[in-house]
């Protein structure tokens, strides 16, 4: 099998100055159709950077080398405009900020409107028809209002739904999930995380899940990466990686994992 | 909405009556007796205690101090802002209303000016920051804000009215008349506003719905024009709206290094006069136009922002 995403030897550098630090260090690995692989690792520990590395999205102070093989093209040698076309379309994301991640001053309906006016040719009607259809499959109530509403007069759980339908809504090749539980609360994390189950299911979309959660990774990922200062430092899967971690940061990672949990059973039972 | 619109109008009440008193006050505690100056202004040759009390008793100068501000007050709000203590034959109105209009043409050629050149050299130095034309344009900016008004309205006479022979160096009535002066009144502003567009389009850029809008794959131009710069600009509204009452009394300076027959001019020859009545009808017009402007943008802005607009209230 062919995978949808081949990455290798990526590295990304950061040039501030005289000073050059390297975010992303060789790193190398494949996301296979209908795989949701998971990212696993600490705040600035170079998870992010791998991805919007290969999308063109990181400004001119950063260079990245290596490859990143997506469909026969190498993300890391396109133009810009090429990578602006697949964005959205065949690799889309969902940001960790929901509240944040759309313009304040338009409404959500005018947002979701002007994306698919870029990659697609469909008239206004279409446009209309399929968002509705979109908020109506991500379970949000009064589509209609919706799409009127600003974003500000939504909540976080609601706008990270309406970021999840918009990246699956033009069938994609690759869904990247950028830490999309770290801003919202538990009971609305499980929803979206069941809404990422319900795409992998459906659809068969090949998927790249980055979270510093365990317990978020553990529901959704097939395979797993750890990633330690911007190297891969563990590969396998869930169950592989709980019980036979090589590195010692992973099994740091997952030994207060467990004491976490179990205190918190301690702490559940000594309540019953 | 229409609650807060009302409140906020209310509220400019008390800050009017505020600014009547203490524009009054100031000047009346000018120490000089406008009696014995508005004697010699009309040449009286010899003058005597009898003559300035006479002409006190005229102008009104006799009665108490808050009797003469409650009495003016009522006069103003009836749009009587009382007779020119120089030349009585002349009301402070009628002078006032003469010199509006050119300095009311100065002011929004010079805001014209500001909007027309600010907004696009501040758009193109946060598109191509760090860029030549950004670097000079930041150099340009630096200097423009620390050169004052008059000396720049002399400089520009001098070279492009003197050496260059291009445009009348003072007076008005035509649109050559108008260019250096506007040029000269908007100068630091444009340089401030450039500086505060690109900035705030810098910092828009950081925003995560740039991010966002990036990961949809939308065209550069839509970001940038749509989002980067609307939200921008946004921030800008009171800047500019606080501006335009700026621009109005900023030309006091201008008016005078180019003879242009405006309120600015009015004014000074006013002060060397002591001709009370028509310098607190001009110190009040402006205090009255920061009011005004200061509300109405404040009503634009929250009514342009879905976040501070009450849908449906």
């Amino acid at each position: 099998m062919t995978p949808v995403l081949a990455v290798n030897h990526l590295s990304v550098t950061l040039q501030s100055g005289k000073n050059t630090k390297q975010l992303v260090k060789d790193s190398s690995f494949s996301v296979y159709p209908g795989e949701c692989l998971g990212i696993l690792g600490e705040s600035g520990s170079g998870k992010s950077m791998t991805v919007k590395s290969m999308l063109g999205l990181l400004d001119r102070h950063f260079s990245a080398t290596g490859e990143a093989f997506f469909c026969g093209k190498d993300l890391l040698k396109e133009k810009k405009e090429t990578l602006r076309s697949l964005r959205g379309k065949d690799i889309t994301m969902v940001l960790q900020n929901p509240m944040t991640c759309f313009d304040p001053l338009y409404r959500i309906g005018n947002q979701m409107a002007e994306t698919f006016a870029t990659h697609t040719n469909w008239s206004q009607k279409e446009i209309r028809e399929e968002s509705l259809a979109i908020l109506d499959r991500m379970q949000i109530q009064n589509p209609k209002v919706a799409l009127e509403k600003y974003p500000h007069q939504l909540s976080g759980g609601m706008l990270q739904r309406i970021m999840i339908g918009l990246a699956v809504a033009l069938k994609p090749k690759l869904l990247i999930a950028d830490e999309p539980t770290t801003a919202i609360d538990a009971i609305t994390q499980k929803e979206i995380l069941e809404a990422f189950l319900e795409i992998k299911n459906a659809h068969q979309t090949a998927m790249i899940f980055i979270t510093h959660d365990l317990g978020a990774i553990a529901k959704v990922a097939d395979r797993l990466l750890v990633m330690n200062q911007g190297e891969i430092v563990d590969e396998g899967t869930f169950s592989h990686i709980l019980h036979h971690a090589q590195d010692r940061y992973t099994k740091l990672l997952i030994e207060k994992r467990q004491a976490v949990m179990a205190r918190y059973q301690q702490v559940l039972g000594g309540m019953v | 909405m229409k609650q807060y619109v009302f409140k906020r109008i209310l509220s400019t009440i008390p800050l009017l009556l505020i600014i009547s008193f203490v524009c009054f006050v100031f000047i009346n505690l000018i120490p000089s007796n406008p009696a014995e100056v508005a004697l010699r202004v009309r040449q009286v040759p010899i003058i005597t205690e009898e003559a300035i009390a006479e002409v006190e008793a005229e102008l009104g100068l006799n009665r108490p101090f808050l009797v003469r501000y409650v009495s003016w007050l009522f006069d103003c709000l009836k749009g009587d802002f009382g007779i020119s203590y120089v030349n009585p034959s002349r009301t402070v109105a009628g002078e006032l209303a003469r010199c509006l209009p050119a300095t009311l043409q100065l002011a929004g050629a010079s805001l014209v000016l500001v909007i027309l050149l600010s907004i696009p050299i501040g758009f193109l130095c946060a598109v191509y920051k760090d860029g030549i034309f950004d670097q000079v344009m930041r150099a340009l900016v630096f200097i423009t804000t620390a050169m004052p008004p008059y000396w720049v309205g002399l400089l520009l006479m001098w070279f492009i009215s003197i050496k260059l022979d291009l445009l009348p160096t003072s007076g008005g009535g035509s649109f050559a008349h108008l260019i250096l002066p506007a040029f000269t009144v908007s100068l630091s502003y444009i340089s401030t506003y450039i500086r505060l567009i690109r900035n705030n389009m810098l910092e828009n850029m950081k925003q995560d719905y740039v991010l966002y809008a990036n990961v949809r794959g939308l065209p550069q131009k839509v970001i940038l024009v749509k989002h980067i710069l609307k939200n921008s600009m946004h921030t800008c509204i009171v800047a500019i709206g606080m501006s335009i009452p700026q621009l109005i009394s900023g030309t006091i300076v201008v008016e005078n290094v180019f003879a242009w027959p405006g309120l600015g001019t009015l004014c000074i020859s006013s002060i060397f006069n002591r001709d009370y009545p028509i310098i607190q009808a001009y110190v009040l017009l402006i205090g009255v136009l920061f009011v005004v402007f200061n509300l109405l943008f404040d009503l634009l802005q929250t009514v342009s922002d879905p976040r501070l607009r009450k849908e449906g209230a």
